[in-house]
């Protein structure tokens, strides 16, 4: 796994795409530091990353697109396969050299309290709290951003697929009040929800019947408990979406400075998800 | 030791691979043949754990591919059709990671390293970017991270293609050294490269090993007559009477030459003996033989005639598709005596 992870860290320098972005998270946050902090004499930077965090989406795709997609259309993942090192742990050494750019960057970040603290009283524990949810909101972005690296041998297609994903894990609340609360919309949506997982294990197993019945068990199990009690339903589909957007669970951290535990759970159950499902996709792929 | 048995692949709908059994015993070259298409790089996939196989069991030195996958790849080199290079490394950091890959520590990991650098004749380019180096270096390259950490099994997947003569020559001097205590599998479209430098051959054709044997038995096999050309200085009458009086000869043809040269293809039955008594039939006659040359088959004539129709073949190592269905029947071991052969 060590070599695996010195292998791609270097490879992040070597081909400058850590140095970019690590150049774009310190540029928009800059930015928005300047104007946020420096100009208005507000010393809470952590408000500042809620607004700056939107560089995820363009950001992460650049990193994770070449994880596995590269490894693929070069033929280089048969060398994978080959080693006796085994899927997880390259999984894990890939996943940890991305997240230490990230780290590195989000280091950068942690002098900004450091130098507003020279203009006025700065609530350390708070900022820090708040870089510490931005770098695990960027871990679980990351583990998506990978696990769509693995289904595809493009890395152009896989960071435009990447940063769609993102785009919608970004407006997610906002789409969810978009959604109107009736029973039928949420029904509408938790059946369309059922279809898009079927898809996704048909993508991992290339198995259209285990996909197809994994979309059918979820369609029968949400219309039976529809047609059981369909009151569940009201506003239910919006406030599932609210309770999952990944960007907003770090708001406990910047804006009201608790230190949310269960945001934290959710973002390594995220990570832990999309780690295991492109270990499971690499190694399906031995299947094809 | 590698044992596959009854492998089957199927991608979709197509079947690749019907039931193909083997065992490759320790210390040898084996060559796989067949043409495009046949499943030799689907088979070798599958041995290395690259590809998982729809059915059946493949086991190397004793370890499952699927069960066992890090013994048994641990066990295994392996260089694919395309050599699996990262363009962006050079030369010795490529191979220091595969080494670290291969759990090679610091000690065994350096001096594997300079061990296989030096045969296969990469220091001048160590530092060089993969990218920067011609596709014969790059081939070497990937030779080298095969057998970095001196794996018993060596798996090489068409290692001379693209290489010039001189490269061929001494990758081909390499994988004969490397068959002296290694088991080497390679395949190569190259008859005569399989016929130089393997004990072995096996030939696959449309997913079903077709046949299997030393290069020696299977060009033995196809055998059905000896064929001699001779030149001779004399005349096409003279030539014709003493070829006549050999009982041994079944056919011949005489054709004049020029120069007071004829030349003489002859034909005889399978294991007949000629070229002594066509010496000592021309040398009492005071007829000087100018040239004799024993046309063996060679291998290229035994690939085509067991890949232009497969099923039409019938030997006793030769097995049909519909025998390989059933794998318990027959397993053929390359390397054991023809004895051991004969009681499987």
């Amino acid at each position: 796994m060590f070599a695996q992870y010195k292998k791609e860290l270097k490879g992040y320098f070597y081909n400058m795409t850590g140095v970019v972005f690590i150049a774009l998270v310190l540029i928009i946050t800059g930015i928005f530091a300047t104007i946020m902090n420096f100009h208005r004499g507000n010393p809470e930077f952590e408000e500042t990353l809620d607004g700056a965090s939107f560089i995820f989406f363009l950001a992460i795709p650049i990193l994770t697109m070449r994880s596995f997609a590269e490894e693929k259309s070069l033929k280089t993942d048969q060398l994978l396969y080959s080693l006796p090192m085994g899927m997880t742990r390259v999984v894990i050494g890939k996943y940890l050299a991305m997240v230490t750019v990230l780290a590195a960057s989000t280091a950068l970040l942690c002098f900004y309290p450091v130098l507003l603290s020279f203009y006025g009283h700065v609530n350390f524990i708070d900022s820090y709290s708040g870089i510490f949810a931005f770098f695990l909101l960027g871990c679980a972005l990351i583990a998506i951003g990978m696990f769509i690296s693995t289904l595809t041998e493009s890395q152009v297609i896989s960071a435009v697929i990447s940063f769609g994903v993102l785009i919608a894990v970004y407006f997610m609340t906002l789409i969810s009040t978009i959604i109107p609360g009736s029973e039928t919309a949420s029904l509408v949506c938790f059946l369309a929800v059922a279809l898009v997982i079927g898809m996704i294990v048909y993508l991992l197993v290339k198995n259209s019947t285990a996909a197809l019945t994994v979309s059918l068990v979820l369609v029968g199990a949400t219309a039976a408990v529809f047609f059981i009690d369909r009151t569940l339903f009201k506003g239910l589909f919006p406030t599932v979406l609210e309770k999952f957007a990944l960007f907003d669970r770090m708001y406990n951290f910047i804006y009201y400075g608790v230190f949310d535990v269960s945001a934290v759970v959710y973002y390594l159950s995220v990570i832990f998800l999309f780690v295991y499902l492109s270990v499971r996709s690499m190694d399906k792929r031995r299947w094809a | 030791m590698i044992e596959a048995k009854n492998l089957v692949k199927r991608y979709g709908t197509n079947e690749a691979l019907h039931g193909v059994s083997f065992t490759f015993e320790d210390g040898r070259i084996y060559g796989f043949l067949g043409p495009n298409g046949a499943g030799k790089s689907t088979t070798m996939n599958i041995i290395t754990g690259c590809l998982a196989a729809t059915e059946g069991e493949v086991s190397i030195n004793g370890y499952d591919i699927y069960e066992d996958a890090a013994e048994a790849k641990r066990c295994i080199g392996y260089l694919p059709e395309q050599p699996p290079l990262y363009n962006d490394m050079t030369v010795c950091e490529y191979l220091r990671y595969v080494g670290e890959a291969k759990g090679l520590k610091k000690e065994a990991l350096f001096s594997g390293i300079e061990l296989v650098m030096s045969k296969t004749s990469l220091y001048p380019v160590k530092d060089r970017l993969i990218k920067n180096l011609s596709k014969g270096y790059k081939q070497r390259v990937g030779i080298a991270q095969a057998i970095l950490g001196d794996p018993p099994i060596i798996i090489l997947d068409e290692p001379t293609v693209g290489l010039d003569p001189k490269q061929i020559i001494e990758i081909r001097e390499l994988i004969r050294e490397l068959g002296e205590s290694h088991t080497v599998i390679i395949s190569s479209h190259i008859l005569t490269e399989i016929s130089e430098i393997c004990d072995y051959a096996v030939i696959i054709a449309d997913g079903t090993v077709v046949a299997s044997d030393t290069i020696e038995n299977l060009t033995t096999m196809f055998e059905g007559s000896v064929n001699i050309k001779l030149d001779v200085r004399c005349t096409v009458s003279q030539a014709e009477n003493i070829l006549s009086s050999i009982a041994d000869i079944r056919s011949f043809n005489t054709q004049k030459k020029g120069a007071g040269v004829v030349s003489c293809d002859i034909e005889a039955p399978k294991g007949t003996e000629l070229r002594d008594s066509l010496f000592f039939a021309f040398a009492d006659a005071r007829l000087p033989i100018i040239a004799m040359a024993h046309e063996e088959v060679s291998l290229e004539k035994v690939f085509l005639a067991l890949t232009s129709n497969p099923t039409s073949v019938e030997n006793d190592d030769v097995k049909q598709s519909e025998e390989a269905d059933d794998a318990d029947e027959y397993t053929p071991v390359f390397g054991a005596s023809n004895d051991e052969e004969e009681e499987k």
